[in-house]
């Protein structure tokens, strides 16, 4: 035993008389510990699920459908369709090349039949590098569209994995032929699952792909249902819509500034919306497991209370000894901090098997399981509940140690 | 009983011409808000070093009062104080601690040993509080407990010892840090007579040793071996005798 530290044996003697508060107090601060760092666990977990699933459609990206013109331009009257054509993602990519453009021809009800299965379903007709914008990766096995298809209009089609499965059924799709309106296409890749929350026309895993130029010459169109644009960093957005609107708006003659022609989803914006509104969640969440916490560390300051109030008269003989106010409060806040760092260090362990626990579960197939994600503890975390830790455990020691220090010996020694 | 020579000389106490206490028109109001008690009324007491003054007078006079300021536990409400030539009255509460750990010894009627701590541990304390290190301290306090005559109750707990006993681990205690006067409140009043005479005859001991010291006390006995006796009455010194011839 340090000898030095009498005075710390001799609290530690006197909490002892306080046992069984100090366990449940000790376990009070445990559970508040779990419970903020299971809060911001799946909140991160959420958080990670969002930003995954914001990417299954593709990042940074935004989608553009065309509409009529509301504002008068040039002597032209309002009211005027505006359908960007095919060849005009060639125009878009020579005048604005740092931006990644394709473009889509999409076909709702079309008839799809493999064998004797028939169906009816979209399918997207559209550039080879829309398979890096919108996030189609192949399954092993099977690939995307590539620049040949394209130029040699072929007959080749990329499955959403969800229709692969309506269709083929057990069969692996791919080197089948799929008749696409009574036209053979060969499937020559399978999407790979993927969690998507933005969406427009449908999931990606409900539609099939085909090369822009084969569909086009099938449907007899040449018209675009939508453009889809990539940039490379978030901040580049909307100098890239700007720049499109007016490269556009000078070919067909209308108002760059006419946001009527072209209907365009900015996900960059979305993006940025959803990251504060997780900011909020997770915010909210700390701060419950905060206030958890804080009510144990009222606890370990009760405790530490009586202590002090226990240990009135000892205090009182230890300041006639001459015990300057240091050695009557150092082991009164040291031990309210031990007490909460023994309960957060315990917690601690509760928690990481927890979420070592939940992250077993399977969560395949069950959408609500998959939305919310798995909990994710964090270093910024951890970091985040031991400073909380430290801080009300200070407080919870320094308050009774206030007291004690205050304590008038002359008083507490008068003997009658 | 002889007690072996409990006192080093550390060649008296700085610029107090050999007063050891100096106090002049002291007054002590306790106010509780409701009540206001006028504890001490004017106290004019000088101590030099080398006495030993009994303080006597009934209940509710005001020698614990008194006792307590010479102490330094706590500060007059009014009036001056030098303690070995030194004023504590601008003292802040740790400066305070540092005077009651270096130059005042309390010895109280109900011992108020720290019970969870050994007998060794309790003389300790002190010697703790002023800084000296460990292997030091131990000597020290086995030294004294060892010229108390209780070398082989070191380990005791407080629980395990007589009245007697225990108030003379608390004695040894006083002693730690060679204070420049041992203050005592009644230490013979918690006590059977025999062992109250043995705490005496260690007194008068180490006044012939050189010690100061002031006791407060009901015991004509212990009021008997005084070299000076101060009357208190009604928060006055009422009367200061020496050597049996009475003085105002
Ligand atoms: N802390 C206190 N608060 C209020 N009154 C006190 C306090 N201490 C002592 N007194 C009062 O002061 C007077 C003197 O008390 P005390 O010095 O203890 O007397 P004695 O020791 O001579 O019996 C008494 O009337 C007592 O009630
Ligand atoms: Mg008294």
């Amino acid at each position: 035993m340090a000898r030095p530290l009498v005075t710390w044996q001799l609290f530690l003697k006197a909490s002892s008389l306080q046992r069984k508060r100090a366990v449940l107090t000790v376990a009070a601060i445990a559970w508040g510990t779990v419970a903020i760092l299971m809060l911001l666990a799946f909140g991160q977990g959420l958080r990670e699920q969002l930003m995954r699933g914001r990417r299954g459609m593709g990042e940074n990206i935004a989608v553009v459908w065309p509409g009529e013109t509301s504002k008068i331009w040039e002597g032209l009257p309002t009211g005027r369709a505006i359908r960007p054509r095919m060849e005009d993602i060639e125009y878009l990519r020579h005048r604005i090349p740092d931006v990644r453009f394709v473009g889509e021809i999409t076909s709702w009800s079309t008839t799809l039949s493999y064998g004797r299965k028939t169906i009816t379903g979209r399918v997207t007709g559209t550039n080879w590098e829309y398979g890096d914008l919108r996030n189609h990766y192949p399954q092993p096995g099977g690939r995307f569209l590539n620049p040949l298809d394209e130029i040699e209009k072929r007959r080749v089609a990329f499955v959403g994995d969800a229709m692969a499965k309506e269709i083929f059924g057990s069969e692996n799709p791919v080197g089948r032929i799929l008749q696409i309106n009574r036209a053979p296409y060969l499937v020559i890749g399978v999407m790979q699952h993927k969690l998507q929350m933005g969406a427009y026309g449908g999931p990606d895993e409900d539609h099939v792909v085909v090369p822009i130029t084969t569909f086009s010459a099938q449907l007899g169109r040449q018209r675009l249902n939508n453009i889809v644009f990539k940039v490379d960093r978030p901040g580049q957005m909307v100098g890239a819509i700007q720049r499109f609107r007016q490269v556009l708006g000078k070919k067909y003659r209308f108002d760059p500034q006419d946001k009527q022609v072209l209907g365009i989803w900015d996900t960059v914006r979305g993006a940025r919306i959803m990251d504060n509104i997780t900011i909020g969640i997770r915010l909210f969440l700390g701060i419950v497991g905060a206030l958890t916490l804080l009510v144990g560390s009222v606890g370990v300051a009760n405790i530490m209370y009586a202590v002090v109030k226990e240990k009135t008269r000892e205090i009182g003989v230890q300041m006639a000894l001459g015990a300057r106010r240091g050695w009557v409060t150092g082991p009164i806040v040291m031990q309210g901090l031990v007490y909460t760092l023994l309960g957060g260090a315990t917690g601690l362990l509760i928690a990481v098997v927890l979420v070592m626990l939940i992250g077993l579960v399977p969560t395949a197939g069950n959408q609500a399981l998959e939305f919310l994600g798995k909990p994710t503890l964090s270093w910024p975390i951890a970091a985040a509940t031991a400073a909380i830790l430290g801080t009300l455990g200070i407080l919870s020691g320094y308050f009774p140690a206030r007291r004690a220090a205050g304590i008038n010996p002359a008083e507490t020694l008068r003997y009658e | 009983m002889n007690w072996p020579s409990l006192r080093k000389s550390n060649g008296g106490p700085p610029s107090s011409n050999g007063r050891i206490i100096e106090m002049n028109n002291v007054r002590k109001v306790y106010d509780t808000g409701k009540v206001r008690v006028e504890a001490l009324r004017g106290i004019d007491l000088s101590v030099a070093e080398g006495e030993f003054v009994a303080v006597v007078g009934p209940s509710g006079s005001g020698k614990s009062t008194l006792l307590n300021l010479l102490g330094c536990l706590d500060t007059p409400t009014d009036g001056r104080y030098l303690l070995a030539g030194d004023p504590v009255a601008d003292l802040d509460r740790d400066g305070l601690a540092e005077i009651r750990n270096r130059r005042v010894g309390f010895v109280f009627q109900n011992f108020n040993l720290l019970p969870q701590l050994t007998a060794l541990e309790n003389v300790e304390m002190p010697l703790l509080f002023g800084g000296v290190g460990g292997r030091k301290r131990r000597e020290r306090a086995r030294d004294l407990l060892e010229r108390v005559g209780l070398g082989d109750r070191l380990e005791h707990k407080p629980t395990e010892l007589s009245g007697g006993q225990m108030q003379r681990v608390a004695v040894a205690r006083a002693l730690a840090m060679d204070p420049a006067v041992i203050l005592a409140d009644e230490p013979t009043g918690n006590l059977d007579t025999t062992s109250g005479v043995d705490v005496l005859t260690l007194l008068s001991e180490l006044w012939r040793q050189g010690s100061t010291l002031v006791v407060v006390t009901h015991d004509p006995a212990l009021a008997e071996r005084a070299q000076r006796v101060v009357e208190i009455r009604d928060g006055l010194v009422v009367a200061d005798s020496r050597n049996g011839s009475t003085s105002h």
